[in-house]
C-alpha cells in the first residue's frame, strides 16, 4: 500500500508556459445575458416591429394583409374611436387619483400606526389578489346588480339621482353599465398596486422626523405637508404609475361592468383584432398609440415630479 | 446673538410620567435658571429623556406642571412651545439640504427673509460652505452641528439636547463638548442637556442633576457633586469612590469620628451626612496615598492599614492601584507620578489621606449603588 502510493505519481515534466499569453476574453457574462436578450428580442422587439408594421398594412383576414404604408389607418382610428380613447384616459386618470386618495391614508395608517399588525394588514391588502382578477370583477357584477342591496340602498337614499345627474350613471335605477361601475371596479382592482409602493416608502420614514417637525412649529397637518409628503413622493410616483399604466390599457372592468357607452381602447383593440375581418391594422395602430401615449404621459409625469431616479 | 428676551426660569413641579405600571419620572421638582447650562445625568432608563420629552411637549405628563417663566406650558402643543430640541440621532430632514434644514423652523413660522439668519447660524457652527449639501453627505459631527443650528436659529427660550453627542466617537465628542459650551456662552440661552456620560456632564454643565429611578438624587455644581456626594449612587456614578461602612463613634466640635473595621477615622462634620449610628465614609481615589508597610505615616491622617496591592497600572501621569483590604473589600488609589517607587502587586501597604478629604454618607444604603450602571451605560 505504501509502496503503491509512493510510486503512484511519477514527476510529470512541467509544461512550458504558452509563448504568447493572449488576454483571455471572458465570455461567461455574455452567455448569462443571452437567454434574457433572446427573450426580449423574440417577445418584445419582434412584436413591436410587427405591431408597427401591421398598423400601416391593408387587406383582410381572407386575402391576407400587405404592407402598403397606409398611415391613414391612424387618422381613421382617431376619428372612429376618439370617444373610446377619451374614456380610457378619463377612467384611468380618475381611477389613479381615487386609488391615491384611498390608498395614501391606508398606507399611512399601516406604516405608522400598524405596530405589530403591520405585516398582517399589508397581507390583507394583497389578499384579494390571490383570487382571479376575472372572478373578483364578476363578483362586483353581482354586488352592484340592478335589484341588489347596494342599488336599492343608494336608490332609497336618492343618491342614484345625484350620481346620474353627475353623469356617473346612465340612468338612476342602475349602477351597472355605467362609468361609475367601471371606475369602481378599476379602483377596487388596482388599489393594492397603489398601496404597496406607498407603504414601502412611508414605512422607511423615521418617525422621529415627525417629532422633529412638531418641535419645529409644525402641526400634524404641516408635518405631513412639509416632511412626510415630500419623503413619500417616490412611493406616490411609483404607486400612481403602477396603477395608471395597467389601468389605461384595462378593458376587463369596462367589459364586465360597463356598457357599449363605456367602451375603452382595450375593447376596441379586442374587437378589431379578433372579431372584424378588416380590423387588424386598426387594432395595431391603436395598440401602438396606446403604448406610445402611455410612455409619453409617464415620462412627462416623472420628469414633472422630479424623481428621475425612478427610471 | 445675545439679545434673547428675558423670560425666566424653566420650572418643573411634581412632574410625573407613568407608562402602565412603570413610573419613568417620579414627582420631579426642578428649577432651571435662565441662561444656565443644565445637565440631567443618569444611566439609561432613569427617566432623563422622558423628562426632556415632557418639556418639549412630545410626551404628555401623567401629573405635574411645567412653567416657562410665569407661563404654564404643560398642555401646550409641542409646535407652540418656545422650546427646541437637538435630537439624539439628529433627525435631520433627509429631503432638504443643510440650508433648508436650518431654515425649516423660520419658514414654518412664516419668516419671509431667512437668508441672512440662516447664513449667520451656519457660520456660527462653521458649516457655511456646506449649505447646499444633503444631510447624508455630512459626517456625524457636521450633522450634529446642523441639528444644533436648526434648533438654535429659532431662538428658543430653552434648548433641549438629548444625548446629542452619543453617536460620535470619543475624540469628536470632546471637541463638540467644547464647541457646544462655547455656543451656549455666546448665545446665552438655557441649555438642558441629557446624558449618561458623567465626564460630558461635568465638562459642559454649570449645574448637574443626577437622576436615578425617576428621581433626582442630587443637584449642584460639578465640584459640589464630586466633592460632596449626597448618596452612594452619586458617589459611585460621578467618578469613582472608595466607600467603607462604619458607625459614628463620636462628635467633637467640627469633627466627627467614625469607626470602621476597627479603625477610627475623622472627617469634618460639615461633610458628614450621618448624625449617629451606621455611616459610610468615602474618599476619592486620587486623594489617597499609599505607604509601604512599616513606613512612617504623618500624624493626624486617616489610615487604613493591612492592605495588599492586587493590581498596579502605570498610566504615565499616575499609577492606579487596587488594594485588597483585610475585610475583603477592594479600594482604588490613584497616585500621581512624582517619581516615587511603584508598589508592586503583592506588597503590603497602608492607605492614608487628609481627614478633610473624607465625606460621610448615611449608612444603610447600597454601597455599590450606581457603580455598575455607569459601566452598563458606557458600553
Amino acid at each position: 500500500m505504501t509502496a503503491a502510493t509512493a510510486e503512484a505519481e511519477p514527476a510529470t515534466p512541467l509544461t512550458p508556459p504558452a509563448a504568447e499569453h493572449k488576454p483571455k476574453r471572458n465570455v461567461l457574462p455574455y452567455l448569462l445575458l443571452a437567454p434574457g436578450v433572446l427573450w426580449l428580442i423574440v417577445f418584445f422587439l419582434v412584436p413591436i416591429i410587427t405591431a408597427v408594421s401591421a398598423s400601416v398594412q391593408t387587406g383582410s383576414i381572407d386575402e391576407g394583409f400587405t404592407l402598403t404604408w397606409r398611415w391613414a389607418n391612424y387618422s381613421d382610428m382617431f376619428s372612429l374611436y376618439n370617444s373610446e380613447i377619451v374614456h380610457s384616459v378619463i377612467y384611468s386618470v380618475t381611477c389613479t387619483v381615487l386609488c391615491l386618495l384611498l390608498g395614501y391614508p391606508l398606507a399611512y395608517f399601516i406604516a405608522f400606526r400598524g405596530g405589530r399588525w403591520k405585516n398582517l394588514l399589508m397581507a390583507l391588502v394583497i389578499a384579494p389578489a390571490f383570487t382571479s382578477f376575472l372572478i373578483r370583477t364578476i363578483a362586483w357584477e353581482t354586488i352592484l346588480a340592478d335589484h341588489g342591496p347596494v342599488t336599492r340602498v343608494l336608490m332609497d337614499l336618492r343618491l342614484t339621482n345625484v350620481m346620474a345627474h353627475m353623469g356617473l350613471l346612465t340612468n338612476d335605477h342602475q349602477l351597472l353599465n355605467s362609468p361609475f361601475s367601471v371606475i369602481f371596479g378599476m379602483v377596487y382592482n388596482f388599489l393594492p398596486f397603489t398601496v404597496l409602493p406607498l407603504y414601502t416608502s412611508l414605512e422607511k420614514i423615521d418617525p422621529r422626523l415627525h417629532e422633529a417637525g412638531a418641535d419645529l412649529y409644525c402641526s400634524a397637518y404641516r408635518t405631513w405637508r412639509y416632511v412626510t409628503w415630500p419623503l413619500s413622493l417616490p412611493g406616490v410616483i411609483a404607486g400612481t404609475l403602477l396603477t395608471f399604466i395597467p389601468a389605461v390599457g384595462d378593458y376587463v372592468n369596462a367589459y364586465m361592468l360597463g356598457s357599449p357607452n363605456t367602451m375603452v381602447i382595450g375593447q376596441v383593440i379586442e374587437n378589431q383584432a379578433l372579431r372584424t375581418e378588416l380590423g387588424y391594422p386598426i387594432a395595431s395602430a391603436m395598440g401602438v398609440v396606446l403604448t406610445a401615449g402611455t410612455l409619453i404621459i409617464v415620462l412627462g409625469y416623472v420628469k414633472k415630479a422630479g424623481t428621475e431616479d425612478l427610471l | 446673538m445675545s439679545t434673547f428676551d428675558a423670560v425666566g426660569d424653566l420650572r418643573l413641579q411634581g412632574l410625573t410620567k407613568r407608562f402602565g405600571s412603570f413610573t419613568a419620572v417620579d414627582g420631579l421638582d426642578l428649577t432651571i435658571a435662565q441662561g444656565s447650562f443644565f445637565a440631567l445625568l443618569g444611566a439609561s432608563g432613569c427617566g432623563k429623556t422622558t423628562t426632556l420629552r415632557m418639556v418639549s411637549g412630545l410626551e404628555a405628563p401623567t401629573a405635574g406642571r411645567i412653567y416657562l417663566g410665569d407661563a404654564e406650558v404643560t398642555d401646550t402643543k409641542p409646535y407652540k412651545r418656545p422650546v427646541n430640541t437637538v435630537f439624539q440621532n439628529y433627525a435631520l430632514f433627509p429631503h432638504l439640504d443643510i440650508f433648508e434644514n436650518v431654515a425649516f423652523g423660520l419658514r414654518r413660522r412664516g419668516v419671509k427673509d431667512v437668508k441672512k439668519q440662516v447664513e449667520d447660524m451656519l457660520t456660527l457652527v462653521e458649516l457655511g460652505h456646506l449649505a447646499r449639501r444633503k444631510p447624508a453627505q455630512l459626517s456625524g459631527g457636521q450633522q450634529q452641528r446642523v441639528a444644533v443650528a436648526r434648533a438654535l436659529i429659532n431662538q428658543p427660550q430653552v434648548l433641549l439636547l438629548d444625548e446629542p453627542l452619543g453617536a460620535l466617537d470619543l475624540k469628536l465628542r470632546r471637541q463638540m463638548q467644547i464647541e457646544l459650551k462655547h455656543i451656549q456662552t455666546e448665545v446665552g440661552l438655557t441649555f438642558v442637556h441629557v446624558t449618561h456620560d458623567q465626564e460630558e456632564a461635568m465638562t459642559m454643565a454649570d449645574t448637574i442633576a443626577v437622576m436615578n429611578a425617576g428621581r433626582i438624587e442630587q443637584m449642584g455644581s460639578p465640584e459640589e457633586l464630586y466633592e460632596n456626594p449626597a448618596t452612594t449612587f452619586v458617589a459611585n456614578f460621578l467618578g469613582q469612590s472608595n466607600l467603607v461602612a462604619g458607625t459614628v463613634a463620636g462628635r467633637d466640635g467640627d469633627t466627627v469620628t467614625v469607626e470602621s473595621h476597627g479603625r477610627r477615622m475623622s472627617l469634618p462634620a460639615a461633610r458628614c451626612r450621618a448624625e449617629s449610628g451606621a455611616a459610610i465614609i468615602g474618599v476619592r481615589p486620587e486623594k489617597v496615598h499609599l505607604a509601604a508597610d512599616g513606613a512612617q505615616i504623618p500624624a493626624g491622617r486617616n489610615v487604613l492599614d493591612g492592605g495588599v496591592v492586587t493590581d498596579a497600572s502605570f498610566i504615565g501621569v499616575s499609577t492606579q492601584y487596587l488594594v485588597k483590604m483585610p475585610w475583603g473589600q477592594e479600594l482604588a488609589v490613584f497616585e500621581q507620578n512624582s517619581g516615587q517607587e511603584i508598589h508592586r502587586p503583592g506588597s503590603e501597604v497602608s492607605l492614608h489621606w487628609e481627614p478633610g478629604q473624607t465625606f460621610g454618607l448615611d449608612g444603610g444604603q447600597d454601597i455599590d449603588a450606581g457603580a455598575e450602571t455607569d459601566e452598563e451605560a458606557a458600553s
